[in-house]
C-alpha cells in the first residue's frame, strides 16, 4: 500500500501515485455500488462522524452512504445549528467529539484552513469535505475517476474548468490533481472571478469561452453562487449566461467527444444550458454523483487500514 | 551617582558609527565617553566587548490596560520592554474603551509609571471612540500627557472628519500617527492577495490599498500642513509617493513593523494564526523592497507593534482569529537578523530603532550623546539561541518567532542610568 496520509485534509499532500491507489481502489467499490449486495467490511466497528458547518445535502449523503456500505457507524451533526450558535469554539467542539472515540471524522467549514486547525486537535482520522475556499478533495478525486473512466486515461488531457474560479474550492482541488497527473489546466471566467496571482500556478487563463474552449478534451463547469450573482462580481444573471454559460454553440468549440462536468448543485440556464447538463452523450454529471460514493469509500478504506496499522504499533490492540 | 561603562562597543546612530569606547554616565544622564583610557570612579560596568546603543523607543505598543489585563497588563509589558531593551514603551490607545479623554489618559499614566520600569509615553486616539466621527480634545490630552494621535488600525474613512482633525492636531502641534489603507479593498482580508493567498483560499487584499491609503493621506497633509507619521508601511508601491511627499518637503514619516521585515506571507504556511498581522504578511518581493527603503533612510521607524492575544483569540480558523503578534522581547533579536544578512549596519538599525522615533516625538532619548538620557541597551549580536514562546515576560506568548533560531541577545538595560534589566 502507498497511501501513507493519516488525513484528507486536501490534494496538495498527494502523491501522484497515491491518487492512483485511489481510484484504483474506487473501481472496485464501483462495481461492488452496481451489484445487488452492496456491502463490505472495511469499516466494520468503526464510528464516522459527518460535522457540517454549512449546508451539504448530497455531500453528506454520499459520506453517509460510503460509510454505511463499508459497515461503519455513522453519525450526522449538524453544526450549523448546534453549538457554534451556543458560542462553543471549534475547537472545543472538536476536543468534545474526539472524547467520543470517532474513526473517521468528515469535516464541512465555511472557513479556510478550519479543517487543519481540526485535524492537529483529536486523534482520529480527518476527511475534509470542504474549507472555505481551500480544497474540496473527495470531489477532485471522483471527478478524476470520472474522467478517467470516460476518456480511459488520466494525463495528457486538456481540461477547462469554467466560471467562479476565485471562491470555488472545488477548483482548487481539480487544479492541483489534474496537473499532479500531467493535465493541461485552463481556467475560463470573468477577470472578477479569477483569483489573485492565478497565473502562477502553471495553467491557463481565458476570459473568452470560444476561445478556451478550443480542442478541450473535457469541460467542466463551476456553480455560481446566488449571492454572487447581482452586481458584486458580475452584473447580471442572464449577462453570465450569455458570455459564460454553457451552450451547444460554446460546447461546439471543444472537441467532438469532449464531456461535460459539473460538481452540482446546476443553475440551470446561469452556468449550463438544461439540454446539455441532460444529454447523455455528452453530460457524465450522473456518473459524478456514483463515483462520489465509490470514491468516499475508497478513501475511508485507506484511511482507515493506516489508522489501524498505526494503532496496531502503537500497541493499543483496539483493533486486535 | 556615576557608573563608568568600560570596554564596550558604542553603537552610535547620531554620529553613525560603531566603534569601541567607554560611556560615562552621571546622575541619570550621559556624562561624556571616549575611547582613550577610561575616568577613574564611580561604579564601573564591563561590558566585555559588547554593543551598547541608546535604547529602543517602540512607538505603537498595545498593552491592554484598561479591559483586557489578562493579555497584558503595564506591569508584564514594562518587564518585556526592559528584556528586549525597550527603554520607551510609547502606547497605542486601542484597549476597550479606547483612550479617548482626558481622564482615562490620566488613569492609565498613573498606572503605567507605577508599574512598569521603562520609560511609557501614553498615545491618544485622534476620534472618540476610534469612530472616526468626531475629534478628541486633542489639546487637554496633550496637557494630560499624549505624545501622538491615532486610531491605530482603524482609519478614519471620512475625509471631512480626518482633514479637521489634521488642522485642529496641527493648530496644537500634534503629531498624528495613520494606518494607510483603503478600507473598501481591505475589508474581511485576511492575507495579502497572489498566489498563496489563492492557494489557501484566504480572502485577501490587494497590495494596492496601502498606497491609495497613503495617497489619500499625503494629498490631505498638503491640504493641511499637518505633523503625520505612517505606521507601517509594507509594500513596494507604497514607496514612489512616500518619497515624492518628503521630497515636496511634507511633514510625513513612516514606520514599518519587524514582522514585514522579516517575514513574508508565505511564513504562514498552514494557517499558522501566530503569522496573522495586520497589515498581512507581504510578498518576499515586498519586504525587500522595505528593507532597501530602510537602509535608505525612506522608512524612518521600526516599531514591535506590539498586540497581545490570548491564546483562545488565536485557536480559531485564520479568517476568524485575532490580528497581532507580541514583540517587544523578540524585537532586537528578529531585527538583527538584517545585521546578520549584512542588510543593515547596527548604527543604521538604531537609527530606526531609538534615534529617529525618539526624535520624530521631540524626546531627547535616542542618542549617546553628553546630556542625553542614559537610556542604554547592552546586548551581544552574536549570541544564538532558540526561541521558546513560554519563556516570554508578556502575559500573552503569541509570537511567530517560537521554535525559531535568533541570534542576539539583551545583556543589560538601563533605563535613565538605573538597570533594569539584566544581572549586576
Amino acid at each position: 500500500m502507498q497511501f501513507s496520509q493519516t488525513h484528507l485534509l486536501g490534494i496538495e499532500p498527494l502523491s501522484p501515485v497515491e491518487i492512483t491507489e485511489v481510484l484504483d481502489l474506487a473501481e472496485q467499490y464501483v462495481d461492488l455500488n452496481q451489484s445487488e449486495r452492496k456491502h463490505a467490511d472495511a469499516l466494520t466497528g468503526l464510528t464516522q462522524i459527518n460535522m457540517f458547518f454549512e449546508n451539504s445535502t448530497r455531500t453528506q449523503a454520499s459520506f453517509e452512504l460510503a460509510g454505511k456500505r463499508l459497515g461503519a457507524d455513522v453519525m450526522n451533526m449538524a453544526m450549523q445549528v448546534s453549538s457554534l450558535k451556543k458560542g462553543e469554539t471549534l475547537i472545543d467542539t472538536a476536543l468534545t467529539l474526539n472524547a467520543m472515540h470517532p474513526d473517521l471524522l468528515v469535516v464541512r467549514h465555511p472557513h479556510s484552513g478550519a479543517v487543519d486547525l481540526l485535524a492537529q486537535k483529536v486523534n482520529c482520522s480527518v476527511l475534509n469535505a470542504g474549507d472555505g475556499r481551500h480544497e474540496h478533495p473527495t470531489q477532485a478525486l471522483l471527478d478524476a475517476l470520472t474522467i478517467r473512466r470516460a476518456k480511459g486515461r488520466l494525463y495528457r488531457l486538456s481540461i477547462a474548468i469554467c466560471g467562479d474560479i476565485a471562491h470555488s474550492r472545488v477548483a482548487r482541488s481539480n487544479i492541483l490533481l489534474l496537473q499532479k497527473m500531467e493535465n493541461r489546466v485552463r481556467l475560463i471566467g470573468p477577470p472578477t472571478l479569477m483569483p489573485a496571482g492565478i497565473a502562477d500556478f502553471g495553467v491557463e487563463v481565458f476570459d473568452d469561452m470560444a476561445e478556451g474552449l478550443r480542442d478541450v478534451d473535457v469541460v467542466m463547469m463551476l456553480r455560481l453562487q446566488r449571492e454572487r450573482m447581482d452586481g458584486g462580481f458580475i452584473p447580471s444573471e442572464r449577462e453570465y449566461y450569455f458570455r459564460y454559460g454553457l451552450d451547444a454553440e460554446k460546447l461546439s468549440f471543444a472537441k467532438p467527444d469532449a464531456i461535460v462536468m459539473h460538481p452540482g448543485p446546476m443553475n440551470r440556464g446561469v452556468e449550463i444550458d438544461g439540454e446539455i447538463a441532460d444529454d447523455i452523450n455528452r453530460s457524465v454529471i450522473q456518473d459524478q454523483v456514483e463515483m462520489g460514493v465509490a470514491v468516499r469509500m475508497a478513501v475511508m478504506d485507506l484511511l482507515a487500514r493506516g489508522l489501524r496499522a498505526r494503532r496496531r504499533e502503537a500497541g493499543k490492540g483496539v483493533m486486535a | 551617582m556615576k557608573t563608568l561603562f568600560t570596554n564596550a562597543r558604542l553603537v552610535d546612530p547620531e554620529a553613525g558609527t560603531d566603534a569601541p569606547g567607554w560611556l560615562l554616565v552621571e546622575d541619570g544622564v550621559i556624562g561624556g565617553r571616549g575611547n582613550d583610557a577610561p575616568p577613574e570612579g564611580g561604579e564601573r560596568v564591563d561590558c566585555g566587548g559588547k554593543c551598547l546603543a541608546p535604547g529602543i523607543v517602540d512607538i505603537g505598543v498595545k498593552v491592554c490596560e484598561p479591559g483586557e489585563r489578562h493579555k497584558e497588563s503595564y506591569r508584564s509589558a514594562g518587564l518585556a520592554a526592559a528584556a528586549g531593551g525597550v527603554t520607551t514603551m510609547v502606547t497605542r490607545p486601542d484597549t476597550t474603551p479606547a483612550i479617548d479623554n482626558p481622564e482615562t489618559l490620566e488613569f492609565v499614566a498613573r498606572r503605567a509609571n507605577a508599574a512598569a520600569p521603562v520609560n511609557v509615553l501614553p498615545m491618544a486616539a485622534l476620534t472618540k471612540g476610534r469612530e472616526g466621527r468626531e475629534m478628541t480634545e486633542i489639546g487637554f490630552l496633550m496637557d494630560a500627557g499624549a505624545v501622538a494621535f491615532t486610531d491605530c488600525d482603524r482609519v478614519v474613512s471620512d475625509t471631512k472628519v480626518l482633514s479637521r482633525a489634521l488642522i485642529y492636531a496641527r493648530g496644537c502641534g500634534a503629531l498624528v500617527i495613520a494606518h494607510p489603507q483603503d478600507r473598501g479593498l481591505s475589508a474581511a482580508a485576511a492575507a495579502t492577495s497572489g498566489k498563496f493567498a489563492s492557494l489557501k483560499g484566504l480572502p485577501a487584499v490587494s497590495p494596492m490599498a496601502e498606497r491609495m491609503g497613503l495617497d489619500r493621506d499625503i494629498a490631505l497633509i498638503e491640504m493641511t500642513q499637518a505633523r503625520y507619521h505612517a505606521d507601517q508601511i509594507t509594500t513596494a508601491r507604497a514607496l514612489p509617493a512616500l518619497e515624492r511627499a518628503k521630497r515636496n518637503g511634507l511633514d510625513i514619516t513612516a514606520g514599518t513593523s519587524v514582522h514585514h521585515l522579516t517575514l513574508n506571507e508565505f511564513d504562514v504556511a498552514d494557517y499558522r494564526t501566530f503569522f496573522k498581522v495586520k497589515p498581512p504578511l507581504r510578498s518576499e518581493d515586498d519586504r525587500q523592497a522595505v528593507v532597501a527603503a530602510l537602509r535608505e533612510g525612506l522608512i524612518d521607524i521600526i516599531s514591535s507593534m506590539h498586540t497581545p492575544q490570548d491564546e483562545e483569540s488565536k485557536r480559531l480558523p485564520y479568517e476568524e482569529a485575532a490580528s497581532g503578534a507580541v514583540a517587544l522581547e523578540t524585537l532586537l533579536p528578529a531585527v538583527l537578523r538584517l545585521y546578520h544578512s549584512a542588510d543593515l549596519t547596527l548604527p543604521q538599525l538604531f537609527r530606526a530603532l531609538s534615534l529617529n522615533p525618539a526624535r520624530r516625538l521631540g524626546l531627547d532619548a535616542g542618542r549617546l550623546a553628553k546630556g542625553a538620557p542614559a537610556d542604554l541597551v547592552l546586548f551581544d549580536p552574536e549570541t544564538p539561541f532558540v526561541l521558546d514562546r513560554w519563556q516570554l515576560r508578556s502575559k500573552s506568548k503569541n509570537t511567530p518567532f517560537d521554535g525559531q533560531r535568533m541570534q542576539g541577545r539583551v545583556l543589560g538595560t538601563w533605563v535613565g542610568g538605573k538597570r533594569v534589566h539584566g544581572a549586576a
